[in-house]
This record gives C-alpha cells, sequence and structure tokens, in this order.
C-alpha cells in the first residue's frame, strides 16, 4: 500500500464529504462517522444513519466510496451501526456556526428549551410555521421581528 | 430475480419482527398517498415526511428480520415478494385514508401505541431491536404530537370537522384493539425480553387517548374493539389492491432498480 494511504488521511476524506441535503455542513460535521479502518483488502467505513426515513443515506455512503477511490483507497466497505443512536448533540460547534451562517438555526442540545434564534438577524422573538420542513432534520419557522422564514435544525 | 412469492418464515423472532415491520410499511404507503392532496403545503410536506419515517423504520426491520432468517432474503424480498395472506400488519393500518380527518384519527391511534412501544422496546434484550427503537422513538413523538395537534384543531373547529373527526374516531375504533394482541409464538420471546406484551401498554395509551379526546371535544366510542385478523393474514379487501400497487413494478419487472 502507498505511503501517504493512512487510516487517518482516509478519516479526513470521509470526514470532509459533504452532506448530500445539507451541503454546507460535512460528514464529519454531522458526526456520523464512527470508524474508519484500513487493512489489506480496502478500507471499512462505519457511519451511523441519521433518521429512519433519510432517503440521503444511500448516497451519502456513494460518496464516500467515491472521494476514497479517487484518493486511491481500494475497495471500500460502508458498514452502518445504530447503535448508540446519532443525535444532533453530535453535530460539531463548527457545524452549528456553519448551519447559522447558511441561515438554518442550529439544534439545541437535547432536554433543553431555549428560544431558537433567527439565523438573519438574531432575535429570539420567533414562531414555528411548521414541524415538519424541506427535509426530515428540518422544521420551519419564522422571525417576528425581521419576519424572514427560516429553517430550524430539529433536535433529535 | 424471481416474481415467486416467497413463503413465510416459521421463526417466532422474524415473525415478531415482520409483524411491526409490515405496520410501518403499510401505514407509510397508505400516508404516501396523501401526495399531491394534502390540505396545505406545510401537511403534504409533513404527511410525506412522516411516511417516509415509517418506510424508513420498515427498512431497518426488514432488514434485520432478514439477518435473522439467513434465507438469502432481502428487505425487497419482504416488501415486494409476499402476497397478501403472508402480510401481518394490523387491519388499523390498512384502512383506506378516508378524508382527512381519518387519515389524522388514525395516525393519532397509532402512534399514541407505537410511542409506547418503541419506548418499551429500547429496553429490548436484543440490541439491534432495542437500536432501531432507540432511533424510531424519537420519530414517533413527532408524529403524535402533530397528529394530536390537528386531532384538537379538528375536533375543537368547526361543526363539519368535528363531525368528520367524531366519524372517523367511531369507524377505526373497533380496530384499534388488534395493536394489543400478541400471537402464541411470541410468548417466549416476550419471557427472555425480546419483545414485550403490548397488553401492558393498553392503561397508558387509554388514559393518553381519553384525555387528547376530551381536549379535541371528542366523545369516546363504546363499541369492542371487534376487528381483528391481519396479525394472522386474514386481511381486508383493502390489503390486495393496496400491495396491488406497492408491488406492481417489481412483480412486473422483477429486479427492477434506477
Ligand atoms: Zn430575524
Amino acid at each position: 500500500m502507498v505511503s501517504h494511504l493512512t487510516t487517518e488521511a482516509a478519516r479526513s476524506i470521509a470526514e470532509a464529504v459533504p452532506d448530500p441535503e445539507v451541503p454546507v455542513l460535512t460528514l464529519g460535521d454531522l458526526g456520523i462517522i464512527r470508524a474508519v479502518a484500513l487493512s489489506d483488502a480496502g478500507v471499512d467505513v462505519t457511519i451511523t444513519p441519521t433518521y429512519s426515513g433519510c432517503p440521503a443515506m444511500n448516497a451519502i455512503g456513494m460518496d464516500i466510496s467515491l472521494a476514497l477511490t479517487q484518493a486511491g483507497y481500494g475497495a471500500v466497505r460502508i458498514q452502518t451501526v445504530l447503535s448508540p443512536a446519532w443525535s444532533t448533540d453530535w453535530i460539531s460547534a463548527e457545524g452549528h456556526a456553519k448551519l447559522r451562517a447558511f441561515g438554518i438555526a442550529p439544534p439545541h442540545p437535547r432536554g433543553t428549551v431555549l428560544p431558537v434564534a433567527c439565523p438573519h438577524c438574531g432575535a429570539t422573538n420567533t414562531s414555528e410555521i411548521a414541524h415538519f420542513g424541506s427535509t426530515a432534520c428540518k422544521a420551519l419557522w419564522r422571525c417576528n421581528v425581521c419576519r424572514e422564514p427560516f429553517d430550524h435544525f430539529k433536535c433529535h | 430475480m424471481s416474481t415467486a412469492s416467497i413463503s413465510l418464515s416459521k421463526e417466532p423472532l422474524v415473525r415478531f419482527i415482520l409483524r411491526r415491520a409490515d405496520d410501518a410499511l403499510v401505514l407509510g404507503h397508505r400516508l404516501s398517498e396523501w401526495c399531491g392532496h394534502a390540505p396545505l403545503l406545510e401537511e403534504e410536506m409533513a404527511l410525506a415526511n412522516i411516511a417516509l419515517d415509517h418506510l424508513g423504520q420498515a427498512r431497518a426491520l426488514y432488514t434485520y428480520a432478514a439477518e435473522v432468517e439467513a434465507a438469502g432474503l432481502d428487505e425487497d424480498a419482504y416488501a415486494y415478494r409476499r402476497d397478501p395472506v403472508d402480510y401481518l400488519n394490523v387491519l388499523l393500518v390498512e384502512r383506506p385514508n378516508g378524508d382527512f380527518a381519518h387519515t389524522i384519527v388514525r395516525l393519532w391511534l397509532y402512534s399514541a401505541f407505537m410511542s409506547l412501544w418503541w419506548q418499551a422496546m429500547t429496553g429490548s434484550k436484543d440490541a439491534q431491536l432495542s437500536a432501531i427503537a432507540a432511533r424510531a422513538v424519537k420519530e414517533v413523538a413527532y408524529h403524535l404530537r402533530h397528529a394530536a395537534n390537528w386531532l384538537v384543531r379538528l375536533g375543537d373547529g368547526t361543526a363539519q370537522s368535528h363531525q368528520r373527526t367524531q366519524m372517523a374516531l367511531d369507524q377505526l375504533w373497533p380496530y384499534a384493539g388488534e395493536m394489543f394482541t400478541s400471537q402464541p409464538d411470541e410468548e417466549d420471546l416476550i419471557a427472555t425480553g425480546i419483545a414485550i406484551d403490548p397488553e401492558t401498554l393498553r392503561q397508558a395509551w387509554l388514559t393518553r387517548i381519553m384525555n387528547e379526546a376530551a381536549q379535541a371535544l371528542l366523545k369516546m366510542p363504546t363499541a369492542p374493539f371487534s376487528q381483528q385478523g391481519g396479525r394472522s393474514g386474514n386481511h381486508s379487501e383493502a390489503m390486495g389492491h393496496l400491495l396491488a400497487e406497492l408491488q406492481f413494478m417489481q412483480r412486473t419487472y422483477p429486479g427492477a432498480q434506477w
């Protein structure tokens, strides 16, 4: 195996893959890459699915395989592990900042009740329009100050 | 790839998993029938999202059933190559959607039960079932909240919305009891802590249902839980029509992918 093809490098490549539905976030920001293991047979990447009904999970597996193959890694096997269940608490602090900059209010820590701050103007005078939004992970909110609608990444 | 129907495993754990997977798939299919017909754009998205959650739960359960059965089957074989008599879902989920109130009342009755069921299953001695439950329990909380909110809006709404919601509750009530039945082949699974006895959830379910029905100004039905049979493969006529649509592509073009 070529010397620069290390486990650490493979992990960085997998973690840098953008999420297909919220492309400002990488899979590393989302926290769904659980393990990367290199062997003579290739690379094993273990991921934790986000939502049962998330149609992006197949695409995520394919995107990881493609990125690693293009970087010169051999056979890529994607394994999914369900336990412990993924939670929005696994999204990194950097991920939160990226979501806000993209106009999506990031999720609160699980078990907390906090006002949802408008990602445009920062006001906390906001209200929910619909708790099922454009994708499984988001609810639709509205800012009562700047009047802009915005997505809120649901706590999960 | 064959179009031939597969035969149903006799293995109790496989059957236990398929019963719940079938509930999720069939209800998910019913909810997906609202695509393009929902009364509001937000509701269109909500029902599609909820349908997707059920499809995702069904997929996880079918995949696990295939692993346990170890007969070379996969999730698609269970979904697309079983005849109605080998589907084990409760009759409640196969009822046609009816109007919007009917769809909401069914989702509410079912989600109120499943939120308790998934919660209890997070403690299953079977690690995979417990892991699937840990994810599903969070999803069903949203489904239940959504259905209960609508129940109050409709029940405590206009004269027409109230009347339709009451009628839906009266019509669906006889089907609700089947959710609390367990099958003879589940006894060992329950004794060993892999499965749970749904009867133990009945009181908590009923308390919640009565409380929310009261908020929605609905009268509790007094009819007995007379309609059951789906768990043993005795389905209503609606199930054949549902599967004809759900299975059409794979039965016609075996193994088709896109
Ligand atoms: Zn604002």
